[in-house]
Formats: structure tokens, C-alpha cells, sequence
């Protein structure tokens, strides 16, 4: 088997799905330049929800195929996170519009915290499986593998990222949310509702973050109330890799993370005889983190983070 | 019936008064202009008519009152700012700022009409469409700021300091500009420092002076008042 083909395989899957979640950060730091550190959690109650509707579903012993059933999940789980995302800025952010910048990201770290302890008392602490429903065929190609799930999170994920950038770059609303990120008041001039873009681009990055949801959860095959956590530090990480407020860097420092990560695990092993494992996976996406901190704050392809400090 | 009539404003930044109690009156097609020192309170008027800041007193625009009226509701009612310093979105392109002055309307086939009005009163912004607007001279930029106003089909444009910081030339087209527009009815409230250009291009004038309207008039005459040549025009 081909190590370096497999792994990065797996790193591009694991990445479209960070390059999601990473796009629902730098749109809100775009326009609000506040960091949403529940954005995590809405991608965990993604994964949450549809797993409740499909398990649901499974036991009432309907006869409709496993795509279908996720697929009801998925779309619940898309409308409840939409819902979340414009509760959150609305409940949590909005009243703190003009307060100092530490307010609203302490309140976020706040609101993050709720988000798990209310999917706690629903959903218990054990960790929920995701029922195996999905085809998992494995395809070879060049010696190493891919699974359906895997063509299918990928092709999503870059249908989906595809559909964002034309609506950021092409629409009516697009323009109005660009135009917004550059200058809200004169957005405001020209007739933009500027709380209402924001409610949008809250919207949009909270269904964004239900899909990777569960993308997540099917993928590892299962869920759990603390995952958002970790997932949104990822992300969060990626985001900042790419540049923190470019759309275009969320997803190249995504992808980016999800290969450097999956890498480094394949290959951690050998490098270090077997003194460190792959469980170490985890620890990569913080050396980058550091790493981008220290010599390219901007990320790879912001340029102007001093622009409106 | 005046399409713009302001009674009494007032408008307070922190603890400081900048604009103390001033009316004014502007008719359809009218082409006015407020002058006055660095300082006087003409941004700030301007400023609190765009509900941009608060304000205390009344403005009634078509005999309504739209003291309380949102900001993004003004453009719809006909109300345009040119913002001082241009406030054009440097990082979108030239067509996409322009299409924002349209962001208000939905009949896209007027709004092409539009954008190829502009490009003729501007030929410099059509050679630019694709260019991003950051990249722009600041003369160039003044004009993409007036070309968006126009977008929205504005029947008052209110244009704050034009011609801050541009070379003499460039003064000189944008005025030209601004007379032409006013000659196709777009009523003008303009907010400027070169009180001469200013009072030449209106028909009428207000002069303000520490946050009070301390004259005012047709701008022929000013531009004649002793007084007025001594404290404005340098004479």
C-alpha cells in the first residue's frame, strides 16, 4: 500500500471538511472581525441532530434507503443550525456590537460552553454511533484506497465551497456582504441592512458547519458532545493559516491542515521509530497554528491585518 | 413645497455641540451649498441628515419626516451621500461599486442604462470597470463616489467636501460635473471648503459658523458680500 497516496487521500477529505467549518470563521471575522468560537459547537449539534433524526428514523422501522435517511437528517440538522446560527449573533453578539473587542469573544467562548452543556443534557455523554447505513465500498487506485463516503464528503465539500464563491463574488448579496466586510456604514448608505447581511452570513456559515457535521460524524462514525471543541480549534486553525477574513485562504488552509495533519500521522511513526504514534495526529494542527503565528500572522494569503485595527 | 426643510437641528458629540439649532430650506432642483471655516459644523449637518449621527430637531424630506427613518431606508426614499474622504469600497471593483449606488433597485435592465450613463459622464471609470477602485487616483475616486451616488437615481444628492485634496484641474472637472448633474434636476445640498467654486456653482448659499447658520442667501449675492469676500474668499 501506498502511504503517501493514502494518507493523502485521507488528509484532502479530512481538510474539505475543515475547509468548511473554517469558512463559517472568516466570513464572520470578515465582516464582525470577532472570532465565533461556537462555531465548533454548531457543527457538533449538526452532527447531533442528524444523528438523533436518523436513529429516530431507523427505529420506527421505516423502509426508505440509508442516502435518504441521512439525507432527512442532514436537512433537519441544516434548518436547527440555521436557526442556532441566527440565534446566537442575534442573543449573544448583537448586544455587544459596539462594546470592546474582548466582550464579544469572551461571550463567545461563553456561548460555546452552553452549546455543549445543553447537547450534554440532551444527548447524554456517551458518544453516539453513526448507524452504518452509508455505502462504504472501497475503490484502488495507484495502491492505495478510497471509500464512497470519501468521494462523496470531498465532491460535497467542493460543490459546496464552489456555490459560496459564487455567491460571495456574483450575487446581489454576495456584494452586499463584501461591501459590508469593507466598510458598514457606507454599506449603509448605499441601502444595504447591514444586520440583516450579518444575520445572512451567520446563517450561512452555521448551515455550512451542519454539513460538515456530518460529514464528521460519518466519517469517524460517531458523535459526541465535547467533538465541536477540537473540530473548531481545527478550523479555526485553518482559517488562520489561509487568512483570517479570505474565503479563497479558509479553504487552501483547510485542505492544507487536513493533508499536513494526516501527513504527519503517517509518517510520525517511522520518522521517530515508533516512539511517537499516530494518536499524535492531533498536536500538528497547533504546531501550525504557532508556527503561523510567529512568522505569517496574515496567513498565507491575507495581507491586511492592520488595515482596520 | 420645499423638498428639504430642517428646523432646529442639533446634533451633540460627546458633550460638545457641534451643531446648534440651524434650519434649513431647499427646493426641488435647487443647487445649495453650506460653507464655512474647518470646524464650522457643515460634515456634522450633512452627517446627521444621512442619519449618520444623532440629531435632535426636525427633518422633513417631501414634507415627511424622516428624523427617525433607519439609514438604509433613505436611499430608497431618494437621499443619497457622496461621504466625505470618497468612502469608496477599495476592494471591490469600479462596476461593483457602482452597482452598490444601485443596490436599492431591482430593475436591472435601467440599472445597465444607468451604469452606461455613468460610464459616459465618466469615460475614465468605464476604461476602469474590471480595475479594483483602491487602485484609483483620488480625482478618479471622487468620481466613482459621485457615479455610485447617481445609481440610486437620487432627487437629493448630498455631496460633502468634494474637493478635498485634489489638484486644481481635477477640482475643476468634478465641479463642472456636479453643475451638470444639477442641471438635470437632481436637487444639491454641497458641503464646501473652497467657498469660492461653491458659491459660484449654487444658487443659493448658508454660511456657517461655530455650529450656527450665520448668513445665508442667494450665492450671487454672497459672492459680492464684503464681508463674505473678507472672511471666505480671502480678500
Amino acid at each position: 500500500m501506498d502511504i503517501f497516496l493514502q494518507q493523502l487521500i485521507n488528509g484532502l477529505v479530512l481538510g474539505s471538511v475543515y475547509a468548511l467549518i473554517a469558512l463559517g470563521y472568516t466570513m464572520v471575522y470578515g465582516i464582525l472581525e470577532l472570532i465565533n468560537f461556537a462555531h465548533g459547537e454548531v457543527v457538533m449539534i449538526g452532527a447531533m441532530v442528524t444523528l438523533a433524526v436518523v436513529n429516530m428514523l431507523m427505529a420506527s422501522g421505516v423502509d426508505i434507503p440509508g442516502i435518504m435517511i441521512v439525507a432527512t437528517g442532514l436537512l433537519v440538522a441544516i434548518a436547527v443550525c440555521m436557526a442556532l446560527g441566527f440565534a446566537i449573533e442575534r442573543i449573544a453578539y448583537r448586544p455587544l456590537r459596539k462594546a470592546p473587542r474582548l466582550a464579544p469573544l469572551i461571550t463567545a467562548i461563553g456561548v460555546s460552553i452552553v452549546l455543549q452543556n445543553v447537547a450534554m443534557i440532551i444527548w447524554g455523554r456517551q458518544y453516539i454511533s453513526f448507524p452504518p447505513i452509508l455505502p462504504m465500498t472501497r475503490h484502488d487506485i495507484g495502491g492505495a484506497g478510497i471509500t464512497d463516503l470519501q468521494i462523496f464528503i470531498f465532491v460535497l465539500a467542493l460543490v459546496l465551497m464552489a456555490g459560496l464563491v459564487l455567491l460571495v463574488k456574483k450575487t446581489r448579496i454576495g456584494r452586499a456582504m463584501r461591501a459590508t466586510a469593507q466598510a458598514p456604514e457606507i454599506a449603509g448608505l448605499m441601502g444595504v441592512n447591514v444586520n440583516a447581511v450579518i444575520s445572512f452570513t451567520f446563517i450561512l456559515g452555521s448551515a455550512l458547519a451542519a454539513v460538515a457535521g456530518l460529514m464528521v460524524s460519518a466519517y469517524y462514525g460517531i458523535a459526541h458532545y465535547y467533538m465541536g471543541f477540537l473540530l473548531g480549534l481545527k478550523a479555526f486553525t485553518a482559517a488562520v493559516l489561509g487568512g483570517i477574513g479570505n474565503i479563497a485562504g479558509a479553504m487552501l488552509g483547510g485542505l492544507l491542515l487536513g493533508v499536513i495533519e494526516s501527513m504527519a500521522a503517517g509518517y510520525i511513526g517511522d520518522i521517530t521509530g515508533g516512539f511517537l504514534g499516530s494518536h499524535y495526529q492531533d498536536v500538528f494542527a497547533f504546531f501550525v497554528l504557532i508556527g503561523v503565528l510567529v512568522f505569517r500572522p496574515s496567513g498565507l494569503l491575507g495581507e491586511r491585518v492592520a488595515e482596520r485595527a | 413645497m420645499s423638498l428639504l426643510e430642517v428646523r432646529g437641528l442639533n446634533v451633540s458629540y460627546g458633550g460638545i455641540k457641534a451643531v446648534r439649532g440651524i434650519d434649513l430650506e431647499i427646493a426641488a432642483g435647487e443647487l445649495v451649498c453650506l460653507i464655512g471655516a474647518n470646524g464650522a459644523g457643515k460634515t456634522t449637518t450633512l452627517k446627521a441628515l444621512a442619519r449618520l449621527l444623532p440629531a435632535h430637531g426636525k427633518i422633513f424630506y417631501q414634507g415627511k419626516s424622516i428624523a427617525q427613518t433607519p439609514v438604509f431606508d433613505l436611499v430608497r426614499k431618494g437621499i443619497a451621500l457622496v461621504p466625505e474622504g470618497r468612502g469608496i469600497f477599495g476592494r471591490l471593483s469600479v462596476e461593483e461599486n457602482l452597482l452598490m449606488g444601485a443596490y436599492s433597485r431591482k430593475d436591472t435592465p435601467a440599472i445597465r442604462h444607468d451604469l452606461e450613463k455613468n460610464y459616459q459622464l465618466f469615460p475614465r471609470l468605464f476604461e476602469r470597470k474590471t480595475q479594483q477602485a483602491g487602485t484609483l487616483s483620488g480625482g478618479e475616486q471622487q468620481m466613482l463616489a459621485i457615479g455610485r451616488a447617481l445609481m440610486s437615481r437620487p432627487r437629493l444628492l448630498l455631496l460633502d467636501e468634494p474637493s478635498m485634496g485634489l489638484a486644481p484641474l481635477m477640482v475643476n472637472k468634478i465641479f463642472e460635473t456636479i453643475r451638470t448633474i444639477s442641471a438635470e434636476g437632481v436637487t444639491i445640498l454641497l458641503v464646501e471648503q473652497n467657498a469660492k467654486l461653491a458659491l459660484e456653482a449654487s444658487h443659493r448659499a448658508y454660511v456657517m459658523e461655530g455650529g450656527t447658520v450665520c448668513l445665508s442667501g442667494e450665492s450671487a449675492k454672497l459672492l459680492h458680500d464684503p464681508q463674505v469676500r473678507h472672511a471666505y474668499l480671502g480678500e
